[in-house]
């Protein structure tokens, strides 16, 4: 009596819909990559449940690298927020249009 | 059973998630991410990820949400949080994802039936970790290297980023010694 892996794909569909969601509508910066983790979260349910399903290794050998560039992500990530927020005190997204053109 | 477990890890999931973008307050975001991962390790354990579930309660939980934490203490910043009002460019996003969602559901439904597991499925290794071990530092050694190699680029980069200018301040000090005798 094993789940189906099709509801596995729907609930990780629903977290990376969230997410998206979540980079789009929100202006602070943090909340921004609060998003951009559920959206690797998303990925990382999809990995797994198709490891079980597949009866495969390599789906949380992928996880696990997920995993490291999700830590590299945020700690450069908040890295450049606490320089931005040094520079401009601020971090509101709608406050930096220096690389807009 | 299984589907009990699913439903209740599934549910909190989708819930906490749904509240990490709705909150206004970035400290409630970061604690309902915080539920929302202790629940994804739960989901990994019923999936037979036990290795995996142990790495996500340490290194998500443990160390990246304490960095969020920092830093959101750090900044001082839970005030004029409002949304965009980007709603077209949301729209424009969403609305072709979610018709790719429901196709999905629709032709997964009629796959997941029709292809119950017909693979030679072996016998599930006692040991998660050491299965998992055995791949990673055989299979995948080289991807393995790699990502040491990006961890590391993350920490000279974090480290290079968040320091106070590094020029002034080593000619500050070199101008101060003399002063200060």
């Amino acid at each position: 009596m094993t789940v189906p892996v099709s509801y596995y794909i729907i609930l990780s569909a629903i977290v990376f819909l969230t997410g998206v969601v979540g980079v789009l509508i929100r202006r602070n910066i943090i909340a921004i990559l609060l998003s951009v983790e559920l959206m690797l979260n998303a990925t990382n349910i999809n990995f797994v449940a198709f490891s079980d399903h597949l009866q495969d290794l390599g789906g949380q050998v992928f996880v696990f690298f997920a995993l490291t560039v999700a830590a590299a992500e945020v700690a450069v990530g908040l890295a450049i927020i606490i320089a931005l927020h040094r520079s401009r005190s601020t971090i509101n997204i709608e406050e930096f249009n220096l690389l807009k053109w | 059973m299984a589907h009990l477990f699913f439903g209740y890890f599934a549910g909190m999931i989708t819930i906490t998630s749904i509240l990490v973008v709705a909150l206004r307050n970035p400290v409630y975001s970061a604690l309902s991410l915080l539920i929302m991962f202790f629940h994804v390790a739960g989901l990994f354990i019923t999936l037979h990820a036990e290795f995996l579930a142990a790495v996500q309660v340490i290194v998500y939980a443990g160390a990246i949400l304490v960095l969020y934490l920092f830093v959101v203490m750090l900044l001082n910043v839970n005030r004029d949080d409002r949304y965009h009002s980007q709603w077209r460019v949301v729209a424009f996003v969403c609305v072709p994802l979610s018709i790719e969602f429901l196709v999905l559901l629709s032709g997964t439904m009629g796959a997941a039936n029709r292809q119950p597991a017909s693979l030679p499925v072996e016998p599930h290794t006692a040991d998660n970790t050491l299965a998992i071990g055995r791949t990673l530092f055989s299979t995948y050694l080289f991807p393995f290297e790699v990502a040491s190699l990006i961890l590391l680029v993350a920490m000279i980069g974090a480290i290079f980023l968040a320091k106070r200018d590094i020029g002034e301040n080593e000619a500050k000090d070199v101008t101060r010694v003399p002063g200060a005798q």
